[in-house]
C-alpha cells in the first residue's frame, strides 16, 4: 500500500533512499541539500536501512568516496548542491568516463559570487556537458519518483552513466507538500539489487579501471559514452512504464500542459513550471489559447521529440533560471537548436528570471503570455523578469 | 602493439583486462642505471619497499648470501634488478644505508660490462 506524507522534497528524496536501501551513501551536508542527507543519516542510525553511511571532510571527498564504493561492486549515492557540486567537480567529470552508475540528487542553488544560498540552476547547468544524465523535477513527488526511477536507468546495461536528479532549493527542498510514497515492497522490486557485470571486489575477474588513455584510446573511449547517453532515451522511456505500473504517472521526456490548441507556449524548468500551470488556467478561462512545455528529461535532451512538440506554436518563451555569459542562455539554447530543423520555425524570445531565489510570481508569467500574444518578440535579445532597471 | 581496436571492441569505459601493465617495459625509459654492490649489501629491504616500480626481485633461502662484512645473510634476500621495468630513478640508490647502490649513466655502464 502506498502512503501519503507531508513532507519536504528534500525528506521526499530520502525517502526514496530509503527504499532504494543503497549499500553506501557518502556526503556532506550542504545548504540546501542538508535535510536529505539529515533524513537519511536517521533512516541508518535507526537501523532502517542497511547503508554504510560515511561522513567526510569535503564534497571532493564524498563524491571519490561514492566512486571507490561504485567501482568496488556498490550501489552508492550521493547528494549535494551548488558549491558543494563545484567542490567535487574533478570527481563528477570522472564518473560518467568510468561508467559508474551513481545516482546523486541535487538541490539547485545559485553558484557563488556573489554567494547566496538560494534557488537557481547555475550549479547543475554548469554540469550539462561531462555526460551526467540529468533530470529535473517540478515538485518533491516528482523528485520522489525520478529518483526511483533513475536508478534503473543509470544501471542499465545499455547506459551504465550517473544521473543528477535536480530540484529546487528552498522553494521544493524545504517546502512541505503531500507526497505519495509508494508501497515499499513494490519500490524494492522495481529497484531490485545492483548487478554489476563486473566490479572490483570480484577478486576472481580482477580487471583494470581508470588507467592513462592518450590520444591513441581517449576518443573512442569517449565515443562509447556517447552512445551510452544516446541509449539513455530509449531507456528512460522503458523504466518509466515500468515504474509507472506502481505509480500511475507517466514519465515522459517532457510535459506538455493545455498545449493542444495552444498558440503561444512557456518553456520552463522544475518548480516555476507549477506556477506557469496556474497562469495557464486563468489566461485559459479568459480564452486566451496558452500552455506549457516542461523539459523533465534535460541530459540527453530529446531534440526530434521537442521538435515535433514545439513546431506548431506561432511564438515560444523560454525562462532560463540560470545565465550562460555571453551565450544564449541553457534552456533557450536547446529550444533553439531542436527548431533548427523545422520549417516553420515559431517565434522565440528568452527569458531569465530568478536568479539567487529571486521570486518569479504567476503576474510576471502572464505578463510573458501577452508578450508573446502581441508578438512582441526578438530571438536574438535576452530579456529579464523582475529585474530592478 | 598489436593493432588498435575501434570503440565498439573495446571494454566498456576505460576498463583493461588485469596486469596489463607487465606488457609495458618500462626499462627503456632509463637512462641512469642502478649498479648493485652484493658485497655491500645487508639485505635491509629498503630498496625493495621503496622501489616505485617493483622492479627488484626478492627470494627466500635458507643457506643465506654472502653480503656487507663477508656475513652471510638468510631468510629473505634481494637480487639483481629487473631491467626490463627500472626506470631508473634512483630511489633504491637514495635510500640504501651502506651505499651499495651507485647510479652510472647506461652508456658508461653498457662500457664496463664489454
Amino acid at each position: 500500500m502506498s502512503k501519503w506524507k507531508s513532507i519536504t522534497g528534500a525528506q521526499a528524496v530520502a525517502e526514496a533512499m530509503r527504499q532504494i536501501n543503497p549499500d553506501v551513501v557518502a556526503a556532506y551536508p550542504i545548504t540546501p541539500q542538508t535535510p536529505i542527507v539529515e533524513q537519511f543519516a536517521s533512516f541508518v542510525a535507526n537501523g532502517i536501512v542497511d547503508t554504510e553511511m560515511i561522513p567526510v571532510e569535503s564534497e571532493h571527498s564524498a563524491m571519490s568516496c561514492t566512486v571507490g564504493a561504485s567501482a568496488a561492486g556498490a550501489r552508492a549515492m550521493c547528494a549535494t548542491a551548488s558549491q558543494g557540486l563545484a567542490l567535487m567537480w574533478e570527481v563528477v567529470a570522472a564518473v560518467p568516463g568510468l561508467r559508474l552508475p551513481i545516482v546523486m540528487p541535487i538541490v539547485n542553488r545559485a553558484l557563488s559570487a556573489p554567494i547566496n544560498i538560494h534557488c537557481d540552476h547555475s550549479d547543475s547547468m554548469g554540469a550539462t556537458t561531462i555526460g551526467w544524465i540529468q533530470i529535473y523535477s517540478e515538485n518533491a513527488q516528482e523528485a520522489y519518483e525520478n529518483t526511483l526511477l533513475a536508478i534503473r536507468l543509470a544501471e542499465h546495461k545499455d547506459v551504465l552513466l550517473p544521473v543528477m536528479v535536480m530540484q529546487d532549493g528552498f522553494i521544493i527542498s524545504h517546502g512541505v507538500e503531500n507526497v505519495e510514497i509508494f508501497d515499499d515492497d513494490a519500490v524494492r522490486k522495481f529497484v531490485g539489487e545492483r548487478n554489476p557485470d563486473r566490479y572490483l571486489l570480484d577478486v576472481d575477474h580482477p580487471y583494470t579501471i581508470g588507467p592513462l588513455a592518450l590520444p591513441d584510446y581517449y576518443f573512442e573511449i569517449k565515443r562509447q559514452q556517447e552512445e551510452a547517453m544516446q541509449n539513455a532515451l530509449k531507456v528512460y522511456l522503458e523504466v518509466g512504464d515500468e515504474l509507472s505500473k506502481i505509480s500511475g504517472h507517466k514519465y515522459p521526456y517532457f510535459e506538455e500542459y493545455k498545449t493542444e490548441d495552444a498558440e503561444v507556449v512557456i518553456v520552463v524548468l522544475s518548480s516555476t513550471a507549477g506556477t506557469a500551470k496556474d497562469a495557464v488556467d486563468e489566461l485559459r478561462e479568459e480564452g486566451k489559447k496558452v500552455g506549457l512545455i516542461k523539459p523533465i528529461l534535460f541530459r540527453p535532451f530529446p531534440y526530434k521529440e521537442m521538435r515535433k512538440a514545439l513546431e506548431k506554436f506561432k511564438a515560444i518563451g523560454v525562462l532560463d533560471r540560470s545565465i550562460a555569459f555571453g551565450a544564449y542562455a541553457p534552456l533557450y539554447t536547446e529550444v533553439r537548436n531542436a527548431l533548427f530543423e523545422s520549417e516553420n520555425k515559431p517565434k522565440l524570445q528568452s527569458y531569465v528570471y530568478g536568479l539567487g531565489g529571486k521570486d518569479i510570481f504567476k503576474s510576471d508569467i502572464k505578463k510573458v503570455f501577452e508578450e508573446l500574444l502581441s508578438g512582441n518578440v526578438n530571438p536574438e535579445e535576452q530579456r529579464y523578469i523582475r529585474l530592478r532597471g | 602493439m598489436s593493432e588498435k581496436k575501434g570503440w565498439k571492441e573495446l571494454m566498456r569505459g576505460s576498463d583493461l583486462p588485469p596486469a596489463s601493465s607487465l606488457e609495458y617495459k618500462t626499462g627503456s625509459w632509463r637512462t641512469l642505471r642502478p649498479i648493485w654492490d652484493p658485497d655491500k649489501c645487508t639485505h635491509c629491504m629498503f630498496c625493495v619497499a621503496y622501489c616505485p616500480d617493483m622492479a627488484i626481485p626478492v627470494k627466500v633461502t635458507e643457506e643465506g648470501v654472502k653480503g656487507f662484512g663477508g656475513r652471510v645473510y638468510k631468510g629473505t634476500v634481494r637480487l639483481e634488478t629487473n631491467f626490463d621495468y627500472c626506470k631508473g630513478c634512483g630511489i633504491c640508490a637514495e635510500e640504501c644505508p651502506t651505499h651499495a647502490i651507485k647510479m652510472v649513466r647506461e652508456e658508461e655502464a653498457a662500457k664496463a660490462s664489454k
